[in-house]
């Protein structure tokens, strides 16, 4: 099959273009880093959108699974494992941990879901904070170094942003899979139509446990690589704002859509970074885009633009009808 | 042996006992129309043979099979298959793809999460096959959302039809359809082979009578009576509970 050649296809050419030469023309390691965390936020939202977009389940608790994976990095690190080692062990601990919150939240769907995954994030948080023993309490865990595989140091700016780039793109292209998949359709049917998938012979409770393993597998790549990349971690990592921020990066972009969380880590991250250098109350800016989009596109930015892009399109065909139409007829 | 028996089955919310010891034998091939009148029980009794109920009391068996255990996702797969009074469909999805999610739900397929589900061709030819069952072959890759209320009637039965079932219980098929839609609808019932076992609920006996070999009356959550079509519309219980009204 050949990739055709339209709008869409060259915009993604673009992008794709544009992020692998980020660092050459991107000014100063600033960035360059601030690219990265869009990154592997990037990864954590399209985590999430598995739940929030196809299966139809929100949690508001994702970020204390994030945290779980980090906080592993940073203990294992320090216990004195190599890179390597401590990375599998983070994802091992944070994807056992992600199977215990499905098991817990999954009585329950909807509102009882959401509460459910924010009591346990909520539980994380509060671990995170009061077992110093374990998690240094208020002062975190600091890392030393990153890592240098195949003799490769991660140090440096841009070698981080590519390592991150590379996982993002095997992220985007797992989601991409999966979306267009059986397994993907059974969960979105069970975001539809629970009742029905059942009858029709699908374990809805199965499909919509392996949905938050997926969704948990995505989430503690991001948290590991967040880790890395600030090299410290502390419980504000794992709070119910963080929860909020990622599950509004997803709302916001647009659920059930594979561009949509990228969009909506991009703007949050930039607007967090950037735009927070010039004004003072950024936070008063973000909710004023929140509000914006919910009002204007309540499907989130990239469907919404889509939409507006298509009925923009389709207004100017007909007005460059009607003129052609008037043009053709006789004049008197 | 029977295709469907039920012995002895019960079901009470609270003190409302809305299933009281029911039992129906449904012969292989046989036509079995269940009427009453509206809160009659007749879908929760539906409920209560697929599992999405679970009796208090009383056993349901598919070909001698007791279901009583079996999960409802399971009976699915021992050859059941229902359809709703309201119509419970895959809103976003078209037409063909919600036939083939019906066929994909039998299949070990629906567990892989790597390979693309518009190239599983022998599923979806037999989507398309199952949709031209039910007359719909022309429209098969039409959003769900720009269908009419009696086309969605039987993109239901096809789903049904597509899992080919062995029982298949219709609820309600004809609620709410205009007379032209209706009269597509009977066809589309009237056309399904006869290995199928069709139990259908209707509580307007008219539309559904000459699809009937036996009918069973519920009223109250009991059967009231039980026979062939002559034998139950003769019957003066008939006339007291359903049609003297």
């Amino acid at each position: 099959m050949k990739p055709e050649l339209n709008g869409r296809n060259v915009a993604l050419a673009m992008a794709f273009a544009a992020l692998v030469s980020l660092p050459f023309w991107v000014s100063g390691t600033y960035y360059i880093n601030v690219s990265s965390q869009i990154l592997f936020y990037a990864i954590f939202a399209l985590g999430l959108n598995v739940l929030v977009g196809y299966g139809g389940l929100v949690s508001l608790g994702h970020a204390g699974l994030f945290g779980i994976a980090a906080y592993a990095t940073g203990y294992f690190l320090q216990a004195g494992f190599p890179h390597s080692a401590a990375i599998l062990l983070a994802l091992v601990v944070g994807i056992a941990s992600t199977a215990v919150f499905a098991f817990l939240a999954l009585r329950a769907t909807g509102i009882g879901f959401i509460m459910i995954t924010l009591a346990l994030g909520q539980i994380i948080w509060g671990l995170a904070y009061r077992w110093i023993s374990l998690t240094g309490g208020d002062n975190g865990i600091t890392l030393h170094g990153r890592p240098a595989p195949f003799g490769l140091d991660l140090g440096s700016a841009s070698a981080f942003y590519y390592t991150t780039f590379i996982i993002f793109l095997i992220a985007v292209v797992a989601c991409a899979i999966l979306a267009g998949s059986p397994f993907g359709a059974a969960i979105k049917g069970t975001r539809d139509q629970p009742r029905r998938m059942n009858a029709l012979g699908y374990h809805v409770w199965a499909i919509r446990f392996w949905a938050c393993l997926l969704s948990g597998l995505l989430t503690c790549v991001a948290g590991i690589l967040f880790v890395y990349y600030n090299q410290f971690i502390s419980p504000q990592t794992a709070a119910l704002t963080a929860s909020a921020e990622v599950l509004l990066m997803v709302i916001a972009g647009g659920p059930a859509t594979l561009l949509g969380p990228i969009v909506g880590a991009a703007l949050v991250v930039i607007v967090k970074n950037v735009v927070s250098g010039y004004i003072e109350r950024w936070n008063f800016l973000l909710g004023a885009i929140f509000v914006a989009i919910v009002i204007l596109m309540p499907e989130g930015l990239v469907p919404g633009t889509v939409r507006l892009w298509r009925g923009g399109l389709r207004a100017f065909r007909r007005r460059r009808g009607i003129v052609l139409a008037q043009s053709a007829e006789p004049k008197p | 042996m029977s295709a469907l028996t039920v012995t002895g089955l019960c079901k009470a919310f609270g003190g409302l006992h809305v299933t009281t010891d029911v039992n129906l034998n449904v012969e292989p091939g046989e036509r079995r129309l269940i009427i009453g009148p509206n809160g009659a029980g007749k879908t929760t009794l539906f409920n209560l043979i697929t599992g999405e109920l679970t009796p208090d009391s009383g056993s349901v068996q598919l070909f001698g099979r007791e279901l009583t255990t079996v999960p409802s996702r399971r009976r699915a797969h021992l050859g059941m298959a229902r359809t709703y009074q309201i119509i419970t469909l895959f809103a976003r999805d078209t037409i063909v793809r919600n036939v083939t999610l019906a066929l994909l739900g039998l299949s070990k397929v629906r567990w892989n999460p790597l390979i693309v589900i518009d190239r599983q061709t022998e599923l979806i030819d037999r989507a398309h096959a199952a949709l031209k069952l039910v007359g719909l072959a022309q429209i098969a890759e039409r959003p769900l959302s720009q269908t009419s209320y009696g086309e969605r009637r039987r993109v239901e039965i096809a789903m049904a039809l597509a899992q080919q079932p062995k029982v298949l219980l219709l609820d309600e098929p004809y609620a709410g359809l205009s007379i032209d839609e209706r009269r597509d609808v009977q066809e589309t019932i009237r056309a399904i082979p006869r290995d199928v076992t069709i139990v259908m609920i209707e509580h307007n006996m008219d539309v559904a009578l000459d699809f009937a070999e036996r009918i069973t009356l519920l009223h109250f959550g009991k059967i009231i009576v039980e026979g062939t079509r002559a034998e139950v519309v003769a019957d003066p219980r008939t006339r007291e509970v359903y049609l003297g009204h």
